[in-house]
């Protein structure tokens, strides 16, 4: 295996980039290497670690902004607001569970290469929507910024976004500001039990369509409720459906009563009160309602929650699955027993029926290496995408291969 | 005023004049094609009024296909295209240059598709903003991002430019509101950018295109998101006797962990010119006046309220009045939004877009008015004080070839003393001709190069509302190397 590099400022990194370009060889980028097992294989010379680029550089609680270098672990930014009473508002998801990974390795470069959002996306945004600002260095070797501390920002072009989610394809992040919120006073649940998929996606989409600031919908198949820490939810093997309203105690009780009547018609409810609410949505963030077997394939697939049942309904005809719909069914988990190329391109044909994306978040390595990870792209937009990678990497350095063949 | 250089015309286009008239005859209806002097006087200019200049011709396209034919038709023959919606952009983003054709979208303003359940609505890119409110209000949804032009502008402008407006303290910016638009590229392929719903995976195209002022490609149609309206909505004013104590208040609420809907700043010159013209009860006798707005049911507004009455009484409010009804509330915002306008009645001026850190809200509004007095220019100051976005109102005449000139230099330094505080050239304007020559103010020649490569990416030819946000040497610097590429 390649020797791991890990830069201790800026500058050794571009030096290093700089050697690949001119040697013309691959590396693969990676900050603790939590998401390893994420995407397709990537086979470098070499191996460049943000690992050593640590550390909080600015926080200013009162202006709801932080400051960190790419390699600072997730936890410790998180602790960092915490003692100010603030939070990462899209509430990134705990990917350790699905890669088998140290859940403290995780660093706040990986949740801005991947664009990682959690439960509270629906309601406050994701990750690429709280980043005001990227220093990073491209492929040529070269520092650049863009964005910066400030809420509004339309100076040029916004590479701040096109960074986010790139996978270390484009450049390698060295400093990251974002905005945070303060932190929720109180955390409440509503849950339905034994809805069907239909049901369960009506009820997040009535929810959302209500003033009553939902922050958080899941509605999870039976077969993946027992892997919840809530005893009696995991006792009950139903469905559930669940809602979560956050903010201070008296605006959550009255939002939670409105709710519960608006909702009515799908049936009984049941709350969590404050503790079980954190503790649950904790188990929604960190994906507790999946396998852990890392032989079990899992796709991501995000689709107008209108159309999200009839998916899985339609999928359900060719695999014995499992659906997770979150974000009021625009984001599905789908844990399929199989993922043979046959069947992925089984699958990948209902969605495209559907205007689905779909992502293979979980497969063994040699069907990473042999098929489409990343929803597969119309020519038009391959040559945008081809084109883009050129602009920031042109020698093809920078984790070539990961997300597509040939970028 | 033309103390900004516009990008010199191509003479072997304008000497090709009639020919390409034909071609877009062709790739169009004929009356679509605008290209009689007093018909293209129309378009001579937008809200940055101080620059004029007459296009080669003018399209009004009305479908995604036509548009796709009039652009691949201006590739091929080498002729630059300038897209256009309501023309209401304060930077010069939609300035006409005379070897370019302007594609006005207006024709192109149907609703194509309103869905409660999955909280979007699709609409073609020349539909007003506030078109996208009022198509959804009868299922009590609203659109978030409300500039002030919101009656006039277009979503394909607010895409060009990533507008935002008063309410996008809470509800963010254009670019995150937006879902997937189809862009029309210079090859006259259409692409689709971004998805049905939220976060596809994969590069964020649609990311990048929001806020590439009509650099990237030709949006005709947009799918944003639509939000239920809140229970109720109630704004305050708060007047200060001094600017510097409206402004550590603003601080102060969202230091407290206040996020209001929205906290609108006026300083005194803007009070009475706003009052004058929309006789809204403003206090006029202070210096500095906030509106903050509040939304939530009837006990989450009063809660909200009392926290921010309670913030602002350490700092010697001379006035703070909630709105009592409606009526009340909209005079209110009919003041402040149609600030730009009555002002404009009163003097010429120049609007500043730049953003400062929140915390140095007081002290660079000192500074903005020291500048003002050196250039012995008044400033009146108007602006989203929640996150930092002032819009320094440089008054003028612009009869007075000097004094506009002044105006222009009074308003770099406004700007570059807001990159100095840590903050950025424009807010929500976008850069436009006005502050292209800025931008190596608050970016190095490298940060300039990647973003002008990135925009390469998806117009090779370097075609696309040419002369705008980069510094003119290094546009012709690419723009010298496509010509080489493409022969």
């Amino acid at each position: 295996m390649a020797d791991i590099f890990m830069p201790s400022d800026e500058a050794e990194l571009a030096g290093f980039v700089e050697a690949a370009k001119a040697g013309n060889y691959p590396l693969e980028v990676c900050g603790f290497r939590s998401k390893r097992e994420a995407g397709r294989p990537v086979n470098p010379a070499a191996v460049v670690s943000t690992a050593k680029l640590s550390g909080i550089t600015f926080y200013e609680p009162g202006e709801l902004v932080i400051s960190a270098k790419a390699g600072t672990p997730l936890h410790e930014v998180e602790a960092a607001l915490a003692r100010k009473n603030q939070e990462l508002p899209f509430e990134p998801a705990d990917l350790s569970r699905i890669y088998g990974t140290d859940p403290l390795a995780a660093s706040l470069g990986s949740v801005a290469a991947m664009n990682i959002s959690g439960p509270r996306r629906i309601l406050r945004g994701a990750a690429r929507d709280y980043l005001l600002g990227i220093r990073a260095i491209n492929g040529e070797g070269s520092a650049i910024k863009s964005g910066g501390r400030v809420m509004k920002n339309v100076t040029g072009v916004d590479l701040v976004k096109g960074l986010c989610g790139s996978w270390g394809t484009l450049a390698v992040l060295t400093e990251l500001t974002l905005k945070v919120l303060p932190k929720a006073q109180e955390a409440r649940t509503i849950f339905f039990l034994g809805l069907s998929d239909e049901a369960g996606v009506g009820v997040m989409s009535e929810a959302m369509g209500t003033p009553y600031e939902v922050s958080g919908t899941i509605h999870l198949h039976g077969s993946l409720v027992s892997r919840l820490n809530d005893a009696e939810i995991t006792q009950t093997n139903a469905p559930v459906t669940a809602l979560r309203l956050e903010g201070d105690p008296q605006s959550v009780v009255y939002r939670m009563e409105k709710l519960r009547r608006e909702l009515a018609p799908f049936g009984d409810t049941y709350d969590l009160d404050h503790q079980r609410s954190l503790s649950f949505w904790g188990d929604i963030r960190s994906l507790t309602f999946l396998s852990a077997n890392f032989g079990r394939p899992l796709w991501r697939i995000t689709v107008a929650p209108s159309k999200a049942a009839q998916i899985v309904r339609a999928l359900s005809a060719f695999f014995d699955l499992s659906a997770a719909y979150e974000w009021s069914g625009g984001l599905i988990w789908l844990e399929t027993p199989s993922s043979s190329e046959a069947s992925v391109t089984e699958l990948r044909r209902v969605l495209a029926e559907f205007e689905a994306d779909s992502m293979l978040m979980r497969a063994p390595r040699s069907v990473r290496s042999s098929i489409e990870v990343f929803h597969p792209l119309p020519l038009t937009k391959m040559k945008l995408v081809q084109a883009i990678k050129k602009a920031f990497d042109p020698a093809g350095v920078l984790n070539p291969g990961r997300m597509y063949a040939g970028v | 005023m033309s103390s900004i250089q516009l990008a010199k015309a191509d003479a072997s286009v304008l000497g090709r004049r009639e020919q390409i008239l034909n071609g877009l005859s062709r790739a169009l209806r004929s009356n679509a094609v605008i290209c009689d002097e007093a018909g293209l006087r129309a378009f001579e200019t937008d809200a940055l009024t101080a620059y004029r200049s007459m296009p080669l011709a003018v399209v009004l396209p009305r479908t995604t296909a036509e548009v796709s034919r009039i652009v691949k038709f201006c590739s091929e023959n080498n002729v630059k295209v300038v897209a256009r919606g309501a023309g209401t952009s304060l930077s010069g983003g939609a300035l006409p240059a005379g070897d370019a054709v302007v594609i006005g979208l207006s024709r192109m303003n149907r609703v194509l598709d309103v869905n409660f359940l999955d909280r979007t609505a699709t609409v073609e890119a020349g539909i007003t903003n506030l078109g996208i409110s009022s198509a959804v209000a009868h299922g009590r949804f609203f659109y978030a991002p409300d500039p002030s032009s919101q009656l006039a502008c277009t979503i394909g402008g607010n895409i060009a430019m990533n507008s935002g407006g008063a309410h996008c303290l809470k509800y963010g910016v254009t670019a995150n509101n937006v879902l997937k638009v189809k862009m029309v590229l210079m090859n006259g392929e259409v692409a689709e950018l971004g998805g049905d719903y939220l976060d596809p995976q994969g590069y964020d195209l649609l990311g990048l295109a929001v806020g590439s002022e009509g650099q990237f490609g030709i949006v005709t149609e947009v799918t944003v998101r639509i939000l239920r309206q809140p229970e109720g909505v109630r704004p305050m004013l708060i007047g200060f006797p001094s600017t510097e104590s409206a402004g550590a208040c603003v601080a102060s609420i969202i230091a407290d962990g206040l996020i209001p809907v929205a906290i609108e700043f006026m300083d005194k010159p803007a009070i009475h010119v706003c009052e004058n013209f929309a006789k809204a009860g403003y206090p006029m006798d202070v210096e500095a006046m906030l509106i903050v707005e509040v939304e939530g049911s009837e006990s989450e507004i009063e809660d909200q309220i009392g926290r921010i009455t309670e913030i602002a009484s350490r700092f010697d409010p001379k006035t703070l009045r909630v709105s009592q009804s409606e009526q009340e509330a909209a005079a209110i915002w009919k003041g402040r939004k149609s600030a730009f306008g009555a002002i404009g009645r009163i003097s010429d001026y120049y609007c500043m877009d730049g953003v400062i850190p929140l915390g140095k809200l007081a002290e660079v509004l000192k500074q903005v008015q020291e500048v003002g007095e050196k250039y012995k220019l008044r400033v009146a100051n108007i602006f989203h004080a929640g996150d930092g976005n002032l819009h320094p109102l440089i008054l003028y005449n612009a009869n007075d070839e000097r004094e506009k000139a002044t105006a222009e230099e009074c308003g770099a330094e406004l700007l570059k003393l807001c990159v100095d505080a840590g903050g950025c050239l424009t807010g929500e304007h976008g850069v436009g001709i006005e502050k292209r020559d800025l931008m190596g103010y608050q970016y190095s020649e490298a940060d300039l190069l990647q973003q002008m490569r990135v925009k390469a990416a998806f117009d090779p030819q370097w075609l696309l509302n040419f002369g705008k946000v980069f510094p003119l040497d290094l546009q012709n610097r690419f723009a010298a190397e496509a010509a080489k590429n493409h022969g």
